[in-house]
């Protein structure tokens, strides 16, 4: 794909153990075109966030590796890049959106101060310019009383506002790419669904991607066009949200679609449940690794099953038991 | 709200809770003097009948998990009364309370934090048994297989230590350790929150096996409107330590009378995106419980213009059908149903079914 913005290829994160090397991100490819707002799901420990951070060259150190593939960013290999330059496109162009604001952000600064340390890292312009471009940028994501808050401390705001912060802080240099990784996991339903619109108005208005990552499928089905289902380092399901809503083709995508408790379900009616859980990522299989979880004896156990395109940009990876199953 | 008992149709309710308080001194100043109080929860009552499942859903800060602490009196209540299988509990001593726990026990959260990472989940499992002295060694290690079977954890698991086991599974050992002493009474605290979508619909499917079976209570306390519809016969809704709205979980679904309601619905993300809804935004956050505003909190939270009519109106929730109560709020109801429940009326209405 020429128009893809992100383009992510058999991408390969491993982390260094005492028990050896461990991979976190096994063969991950998917794009993300401009404009557009691709959600990466998955339960805990399936690799989306180590994706995530592999794009913008956050992996803890000296642990995380990336070994293999490639990530370009229009057309600029991002892995050859010297690092002088990942750090005018980190936050230059892309912005990244990290799940709990109170650790991301500063506690001693205010956070007016953080928002020019910003601004001025990716701008020439003088210290009062950037406070003034602050200022606008907290107003614009519906801070009240924006100048005032400038002033404020991190932890005198609240949880939907610090996320707010946030916001500001990875669209104040209105990258091309945003990052968002689960930015409303620890926030209210009703206060998630403050953050998510204005994520969706912010991405209308500026023209910007969204790679938005989450365990939620609700939230994928409401905001995304795209999504990429992960299971165990591995993607193995991606194309259109309506696509894939409503033709699941992988038994993993399956189950967690009809694992969600629904409001029309019947009341205390069984739950459809994935058996099993994700093994432990020591213990992956080079094989179908939901086989695994499933205690199949498949013959894939030792092969891993292709990547195949079932419908117009609709693919999937599974064997003939996930497929089929 | 008295009323709210005669609601338990399934005989006398197992649990009865009345205009229940908890506050919180705030302490401020040099002398560490008290400055005013956290109002918790405000005035609460709630009724559990027995084998029935009572959903209290609400935003972070509303006091729904201290409101699950107070009733089964891990904090000291500030007023109102709690029955227990008709016996009020509510001043009772700890002493006289440790032989009644046997009836009601707790589940946390956060498995990871609650349960003891220096003891084995065999020992975890025994500990409530031994603090109620029942049975020896041998009874108790033959009634923690049986626990260990019946929450769908291995044999094995018993000589394993916590850090060993998942998230689904931490819990499951939570809930087998609330299980130990037979309780008529499960306080469920956010359970299945921390976990990820398949893993908790496999919880909440054992926590309705547990019930079919053991013919147990719950109250259980979330966040998440749809679960706690899913797995509830009623759910009352909580907002800034108060009961706005409460009803059998199908008609709250089916027909929401409170604002607040109705915005927590419309804020669940819909799993189905061929469900183009709009969305009802809600702005603002909860206020702090600390100087909670007089009147309507939600009024004030929505900037209603007939905000100032609520103040020092009673808000205890009223009943608008049978079953289905909600606050009589005129920031928060359309008018005929305001019209229904609006104070005045409400006398005549309590007086017909008494």
């Amino acid at each position: 794909m020429s128009d893809a913005l992100l383009e992510v290829r058999d991408l390969v994160t491993s982390f260094q153990t005492d028990n050896g090397w461990v991979r976190a991100v096994d063969k991950v490819s998917f794009s993300v075109a401009a404009g557009q707002s691709v959600g990466l799901v998955g339960e805990s420990g399936c690799g989306k966030t180590v994706t995530a951070m592999s794009i913008v060259d956050l992996l803890p150190k000296p642990s995380g590796h990336i070994l293999e593939g490639s990530i370009s960013l229009n057309g600029e290999d991002l892995r050859q890049v010297p690092p002088k330059r990942m750090r005018q496109v980190r936050g230059g162009e892309i912005g990244v959106i990290f799940q709990e604001p109170m650790s991301a952000l500063n506690p001693v600064h205010r956070i007016g101060k953080q928002l020019v340390e910003v601004i001025r890292l990716h701008k020439k312009i003088s210290g009062r310019k950037a406070l003034k471009e602050a200022i606008e940028w907290l107003d614009k994501v519906g801070i009240p009383d924006p100048a005032a808050r400038a002033m404020a401390y991190p932890h005198q705001l609240s949880g939907g506002m610090r996320q707010r912060v946030m916001i500001a802080m990875a669209l104040c240099c209105e990258p091309r790419l945003v990052i968002a990784d689960e930015p409303t996991t620890a926030l209210d339903v009703t206060v998630q669904a403050q953050i998510l619109d204005l994520l969706e108005d912010m991405r209308k208005e500026l023209g910007m991607s969204v790679l938005l990552i989450t365990h939620d499928l609700g939230v994928i089905a409401e905001q995304c066009e795209e999504v990429v289902v992960m299971y165990a380092g591995r993607v193995v399901e991606r194309g259109p949200v309506p696509e894939v809503f409503a033709n699941p083709a992988h038994a993993y995508t399956k189950g967690l679609l009809a694992s969600i408790p629904r409001l029309e379900n019947e009341r205390k009616s069984i739950l459809t449940t994935i058996p099993g859980q994700v093994a432990a990522i020591q213990d992956f299989v080079p094989g179908c690794r939901f086989c695994q979880r499933m205690g199949r004896r498949s013959t894939m156990i030792n092969n891993r099953p292709t990547f195949a395109e079932i419908a117009d940009g609709h693919w999937v990876e599974a064997c003939r038991e996930c497929y089929e199953g | 709200m008295k009323d709210q008992i005669s609601e338990a149709k399934k005989g006398k309710p197992l649990l009865e809770v009345e205009a229940l308080k908890q506050y919180f001194p705030v302490k401020g100043g040099v002398f560490g003097r008290k400055v005013g109080d956290v109002k918790a929860v405000d005035g609460v009552s709630l009724t559990i009948g027995k084998g029935e499942t009572v959903g209290l859903v609400g935003e972070s800060g509303c006091g729904k998990s201290t409101f699950g602490k107070s009733i089964i009196r891990l904090e000291n209540p500030t007023g109102g009364t709690i029955r227990f299988k008709g016996k009020d509990i509510t001043s009772m001593s700890q002493a006289w309370l440790r032989p009644l726990r046997q009836d009601f026990q707790m589940v946390f959260q956060d498995p990871a934090e609650s349960l003891d990472a220096r003891m084995s989940v065999g020992e975890l499992i025994a500990e409530p048994l031994v603090i109620q002295s029942m049975g020896n060694r041998k009874a108790r290690r033959e009634r923690v297989l049986e626990l260990l079977d019946r929450v769908g954890l291995p044999k094995s698991a018993m000589q394993k230590f916590p850090f060993e086991f998942s998230g689904g599974q931490r819990q499951r050992i939570g809930i087998a350790r609330a299980l130990a002493v037979n309780p008529e009474l499960l306080v469920l605290d956010e359970p299945v929150s921390a976990l990820d979508v398949s893993v908790q619909a496999q919880v909440i499917n054992l926590l309705l096996e547990l019930q079919r079976d053991l013919g147990l209570s719950y109250l259980f306390i979330a966040h998440d409107l749809a679960v706690v519809k899913h797995i509830s016969d009623r759910v009352s809704v909580m907002y800034l330590g108060k009961i706005v709205e409460s009803a059998t979980s199908e008609e709250l679904y089916r027909n929401p009378l409170h604002a607040y309601t109705k915005a927590l619905f419309s804020a669940i993300p819909d799993p189905d995106p061929a469900n183009k809804k709009t969305r009802k935004m809600l702005e603002g956050e909860v206020p702090s419980p600390i100087n909670p505003p007089e009147g309507s909190a939600f009024g004030k939270r929505i900037n209603h213009p007939r905000y100032e009519e609520t103040i020092g109106v009673d808000l205890t929730p009223v009943e608008y059908s049978p079953g289905h109560w909600v606050a009589p709020d005129v920031c928060c109801l359309e008018d005929e149903v305001f019209a229904k429940v609006k104070p005045e009326s409400s006398n005549d209405a309590s007086s017909e079914r008494v």
